[in-house]
């Protein structure tokens, strides 16, 4: 709390940037974490909540009449513009904002301070929810050409790479810290996703120290190894993700790439991804062309083009749609770098991934793609993110452009991903909340010296409890999409107003098909649920079942075969309540005396409720084939009811 | 989360067919070689396909004569423009569609080639209207509700009248005398008589006189439409004008006039004998200018943006900057921003509105309908929606004939040619993406519309006008589309199930963020819609499925109450 000296402000203006309406007034709260903002002028009580560590800058415009602004851009894209009535207040405010969105140290971060009231035992359990490990058992390995290894264990070899990593067998240790030696920062070529369909792998380092002739016998080796451990592939891709420019001129610095004639079988190739300021200085313009007051049109569009940012946006992509090719067209591996091996590189081999991988696609498998590619693999997630204060050349918009990446995937496959666009975001937000520990530090090194698991939470088991939100409706299940290959001409990126313009409401849709079909998936659990209940009630009542209300309409019966119900989206929840429906009452034989094709789902809808009925305790199990013949069966049971009372 | 779907055209072609191909003596000289074997037909995302081509007097068919393989059919009305190309004796016909998509046949033979490139040139461009296709397509569908009917002036006043009796149905251009545009039954403030209309026609451009366009029932306030006063230079005036709008105006209360031109494009107008109202002249009104562009500009748009969306280079910023300079984009933010202010003036203002720009055929229509869009939730329905574009775009005049005799691919210098109306559906369809549960209808049946003011089978969007529909007799020798969309069982394809019954006035925004490219039109041909076909599909699954669960859910209801109904009344004697 020292460093804030103002803690209330009244009579603060919040202006609205796009309509000209009457700006709000309120009060401006400072707290430890968060900047609060509270509406006195509407009747309802409505607050704003700005987390400091999302702040990005804090600007003091040059004094108004109307009073001292401050305009405020953070990092989630929210653009806060308030007037404060005295220039001494804003300038304190600003002053204790600056301070407390980065801080010096880590143990300053929101994390530190976070208490959601777990007890020990679950805060280990959350941490656990991803497991490295089992991941690597789940991509086939260790096998006859991979092994996992501990060789880093104490961070020797590499002190920006996790302790245990994927090798092929063949390299042995000399072979490993031979090739380690030969590369910026230690960062030998590891294994980052094995495609067992095609036993073809995506293996991951940095730029070689090549200079212009130096070579390396054991990383000659090394490549030889990963070449060898795909034993049906003559040759082995290497990609180097940088533009041919900026590789080159690496060379006089002693670092460089991969000469084709020192090493056997490679094919080597540029993808022409820029560096990590242009991508800051593109999303910067982007961030102007988003907050132009009321522009053309054509403002509009050139300010797009001019920013570039779509451009990089389809440079990633199309990286990782070489990769995925490569690996299942030509079933050859790849080894992929950039320059240090944890931007570019992370973008890319992440990206491949997914578009290999099902798995990735589900809500559990993104966590695992970003803890192993990027937290693991020492994505520079307190520079990039500027968490703490320090060099602002360093903070680049690497994984923001990943997720936006999987945006414009989603748009091209509707069906093929278990996650909504809200958990993208809400993933982005936790980026830069420092709420969690996952994305604090910039290496595991670091993160195991500030002893993240025992002092911070971590941010999985948070948003599996919000799973509900981030589930899309229209996800068809692992199995229905294999290898996406997206289509990537220029049309088919759009700029993501959700994400760039997300505190703009004005600007979305003011109906949203995602909630309306989350509504829907949600009453559809609550009917089901009604229906079983109904069900039952039906059976306890004493007497006969007289089926007189025909469940399902004609009409609706008829279209049965071409109704599948949705897929459950994942959740083990509803499909039990399928089966349950499914086996209640219906027998083998009912099942096939149908004899269509659509018979699942008629026995689905008519099995309980009209093929069991109790008299009396007795229980008379009716087959009834069509359902048509219900009708005409059941009138006169219900006279005989009539005539036996 | 853009869902969208392409149209099935599978199931379009099988309702063009003719039962059997017909040949008429002017179609016969017109067609050198009616068939060819072994032509092959690639289309944008479908299997190539071999197989016998045939021209007949209006359709292009080809057909592998498989039964897997779908045949196509397709109007030479609809074909836009053609490219031929030889590599040896192997011909190749490009075929350039109204409806943006581009086919290529490989024709065997130059002669045949030449012979079939020169047929169809000839009989896409058929001067007579006589020999238009809706003449001679026989539905094979019964008409249950003809369409041709359905939207009459006199229905529409009915409404008016249950609401109001300031207005009144005037027959003075009954014979077409007055204007040759407007129809026969028009609706005009009560207190004005024809010879007061009469004497306005002359002063408003092509005699389009003021009239209502939109009743506004919430506050009374109305929207009227009209050509631009004939002021000239020397600012003539016409006091039966003026009291023909003042007439419209509560007492006490100003309106506005929208000129959907720039104030200098309206000043240049003068020279040409139009012009704009004088303040002095019109004092109780308040004239906002805008700036919706004329026809050619439009048609150049249209053409330059169908160019970048057809360019397969992969550059980024090429597209861009080609996007940006087609200014598509542009006039749709600019139309719709013109068609807020004018639900604006009405709703929140409480104003009533004229709207005009030149001819009050063209931007006119696209602000008055718009706006009713915006104002009015009837106009979101899909019978609705059609009574609107039967009521402000073809008997209000605008020329379809004219206006989409060419599309994108049109190589001449365009005459009257321009994507008004595809502007409008485009501006509809921004709106229908924000408020994607307030429509009744979904995005196919605006591609529909799209289409078939193009090329279609049914008469409904032939003719300029209502004295020119009538001439042609097409209520009595063609078939309306409504008769056939109104069908159950097509316009269930039509319906959105997203749709909720909204009353609400609809606000959309107009940022150019919130504004996007319509990919069902623009980017149908150019990239597989496969997995958007799929969602939209699954979107349909999931609502249905839950409408069935509720429905189960009430008939369980009901039988448990009956039951127990029962049982009390057994148990009491």
């Amino acid at each position: 709390m020292e460093h804030i000296t103002t803690p209330k402000v009244e009579q603060v203006k919040l202006l609205d940037r796009y309509t000209s309406k009457k700006p709000a007034v309120g009060t401006l709260y400072l707290t430890a974490t968060h900047l609060i903002y509270v509406e006195t002028t509407s009747n309802v009580r409505k607050e704003t909540w700005i987390l400091h560590h999302h702040i990005a800058t804090v600007e003091k415009l040059p004094l108004t009449t109307a009073g001292c602004p401050l305009l405020i851009h953070c990092k989630n894209f929210r653009v806060a513009h308030f007037v404060l009535p005295r220039e001494r207040d804003c300038q304190d405010v600003s002053q204790s904002l600056l301070r407390l969105s980065q801080p010096a140290k880590e143990e300053e971060l929101y994390a530190f301070l976070y208490n959601p009231k777990q007890n020990e035992t679950d805060r280990k359990v959350g941490w656990g929810t991803v497991d490295l490990k089992m991941e690597f058992k789940r991509m086939g390995l260790s096998n006859d050409f991979w092994e996992v290894t501990d060789l880093n264990k104490n961070y020797g070899i590499c002190s920006t790479y996790p302790s245990e990593l994927a090798v092929p067998k063949a390299a042995g240790k000399p072979t490993i810290m031979g090739s380690s030696k030969f590369r910026s920062r230690g960062r030998f070529p590891v294994l980052s996703y094995f495609h067992k369909e095609t036993n073809a792998a995506i293996c991951r380092c940095s730029q070689p120290l090549s200079g212009f002739s130096a070579r390396c016998v054991e990383d000659e080796q090394m490549l030889q190894a990963i070449s060898k451990a795909n034993p049906k592939s003559s040759f082995m891709y290497v990609v180097d993700t940088r533009p041919k420019l900026n590789a080159m001129a690496n060379r006089a610095a002693g670092k460089g790439y991969e000469n084709e004639d020192h090493y056997a079988n490679i094919r080597f190739q540029f993808v022409g991804i820029e560096n990590i300021h242009v991508m800051r200085n593109s999303l910067q313009k982007l961030m102007e062309v988003c907050t132009m007051k009321s522009p053309t049109m054509s403002d509009y569009l050139t300010g797009l083009e001019n920013s570039g940012w779509l451009r990089h946006i389809k440079a990633v992509m199309d990286a990782g749609v070489v990769l995925a090719k490569a690996v299942t067209e030509e079933r050859a591996s790849v080894l992929v770098h950039c320059s240090d091996g944890w931007d570019r590189t992370a973008q890319v081999c992440s990206l491949a991934s997914i578009l290999l991988d099902p798995y990735y696609r589900t809500i559990r498998g993104l966590m695992v793609l970003i803890e192993k590619e990027w937290i693991s693999m020492g994505h520079k997630f307190t520079q990039r993110c500027g968490h703490l204060e320090g060099d602002p050349k360093e903070v680049s918009p690497v994984f923001t452009q990943f997720i936006e990446c999987l945006w414009h995937l989603m748009e091209q496959y509707p069906c093929a991903f278990e996650f909504n666009e809200r958990y993208l975001i809400e993933i982005h937000d936790h980026v830069y909340s420092c709420q969690f520990g996952n994305f604090i530090g910039n290496c595991q090194k670091e993160r195991v010296e500030l002893k993240l698991e025992e002092r911070t939470y971590s941010v999985w088991p948070f948003l599996l409890e919000k799973r509900e939100q981030f589930i899309n409706p229209l996800y068809k299940g692992a199995s229905r999409f294999g290898v996406l290959r997206p289509n990537t001409l220029p049309f088919n990126f759009k700029f993501w107003c959700a994400m760039y313009n997300r505190f703009d409401k004005g600007m979305h849709p003011k109906q949203s098909i995602l909630d309306h079909l989350l509504t829907l998936s949600c009453q559809k659990a609550k009917e089901e649920e009604k229906v079983k209940e109904l069900q039952k009630k039906l059976a306890a009542i004493d007497g006969v079942l007289p089926n007189q209300v025909h469940p399902c309409p004609d009409n609706v019966s008829a279209g049965q075969s071409t109704v599948v119900p949705p897929a459950p989206c994942g959740s083990s929840v509803h499909e039990v309540e399928c089966t349950t429906q499914l086996t209640n009452g219906t027998s083998e034989e009912t099942d096939s005396s149908m004899g269509s094709d659509s018979r699942k789902e008629q026995v689905e809808w008519s099995g309980p409720e009209s093929n069991l009925t109790i008299t009396n305790g007795k229980t008379i199990v009716m087959e009834i084939p069509e359902t048509n013949q219900k009708a005409e069966v059941e009138f006169p049971r219900k006279s005989t009811t009539a005539v036996e009372e | 989360m853009a869902l969208c779907k392409r149209q099935n055209s599978a199931k379009q072609t099988e309702d063009i067919r003719p039962p059997k191909p017909l040949f008429r003596m002017e179609f016969a000289e017109l067609i050198k070689t009616p068939r060819v074997d072994g032509v092959v037909l690639h289309r944008p995302f479908m299997p190539t396909v071999e197989g016998t081509l045939c021209l007949t007097g209006h359709h292009l068919i080809l057909s592998s004569r498989q039964d897997n393989t779908e045949e196509l059919w397709l109007l030479h009305s609809n074909i836009d423009s053609i490219e031929k190309r030889f590599v040896g004796s192997l011909g190749t016909i490009i075929v350039k569609c109204k409806d943006l998509r581009i086919i290529q046949l490989d024709i065997p033979g130059m002669e045949e080639c030449l012979n079939i490139a020169s047929s169809i040139e000839a009989l896409s461009t058929l001067d007579s209207v006589s020999l238009m296709y809706p003449f001679f397509y026989r539905p094979m569908f019964e008409v249950i509700e003809d369409g041709w009917n359905l939207f009459l002036p006199e229905q529409a006043f009915k409404h008016i009248e249950a609401v109001t009796d300031e207005w009144r149905l005037s027959s003075v251009n009954k014979d077409f005398a007055v204007c040759p545009t407007y129809p026969q039954l028009v609706i005009v403030p009560k207190d004005i008589d024809d010879d007061t209309l009469r004497k306005v026609a002359t002063f408003r451009h092509g005699g389009r006189f003021p009239v209502l366009s939109y009743y506004h029932k919430k506050n009374g306030m109305v929207m009227m439409r009209a050509g631009q006063p004939l002021t000239g230079t020397n600012g003539r005036r016409c006091k039966e004008d003026e009291k023909l709008i003042n007439a419209t105006l509560r007492a006490g209360k100003r309106g506005y006039i929208i000129d959907t031109r720039t104030i200098n494009v309206a000043q240049q107008a003068k020279a040409r004998a139009g012009g704009f109202e004088q303040e002095a002249n019109y004092p109780q009104w308040r004239r906002i200018h805008k700036a919706i562009e004329r026809s050619n500009i439009l048609q150049e748009s249209l053409i330059k943006l169908v160019e970048a969306c057809n360019d397969q280079s992969h550059s980024m910023d090429r597209w861009l900057s080609k996007l940006e300079a087609s200014n598509w984009q542009t006039h749709v933010k600019e139309i719709l921003t013109t068609a807020c202010l004018a639900a604006q003036c009405i709703d929140r203002e409480g104003a009533s509105v004229l709207v005009h720009g030149t001819e009050g055929t063209d931007s006119t229509l696209q602000v008055t309908s718009l706006a009713q869009i915006i104002l009015d939730p009837g106009c979101r329905t899909i019978r609705g929606f059609q009574a609107l574009v039967e009521r402000e775009w073809l008997q209000a005049g605008h020329p379809f004939q004219q206006r989409c005799a060419q599309s994108a691919y049109s190589m001449g210098k365009p005459r009257w040619e321009a994507p008004i109306f595809l502007l409008f559906l485009d501006c509809v369809w921004q709106i229908l993406r924000q408020f994607p549960c307030s429509f009744q209808f979904n995005e196919h049946f605006l591609v529909l519309l799209f289409e078939h003011a193009y090329a279609s089978q049914f008469g409904t969007f032939m003719g300029n006008n209502a004295a020119e529909r009538l001439k042609l007799k097409l209520s009595q020798k063609t078939v309306s589309l409504w008769s056939w969309v109104n069908r159950p069982q097509e316009m269930e394809r039509f319906l959105n199930p997203l749709y909720e019954p909204n009353s609400l006035v609809i606000w959309p925004s107009v940022a150019p963020q919130s504004l996007q490219l319509w990919e069902g039109v623009f980017l149908r041909w150019n990239r597989s819609s496969k997995c958007l076909e799929e969602a939209y599909e699954e979107m349909l699954h999931i609502i249905e499925y839950n409408k069935e669960l509720q429905n189960k859910v009430n008939a369980l209801r009901k039988q448990v109450a009956q039951l127990e109904t029962e049982d009390s009344l057994l148990d009491t004697p």
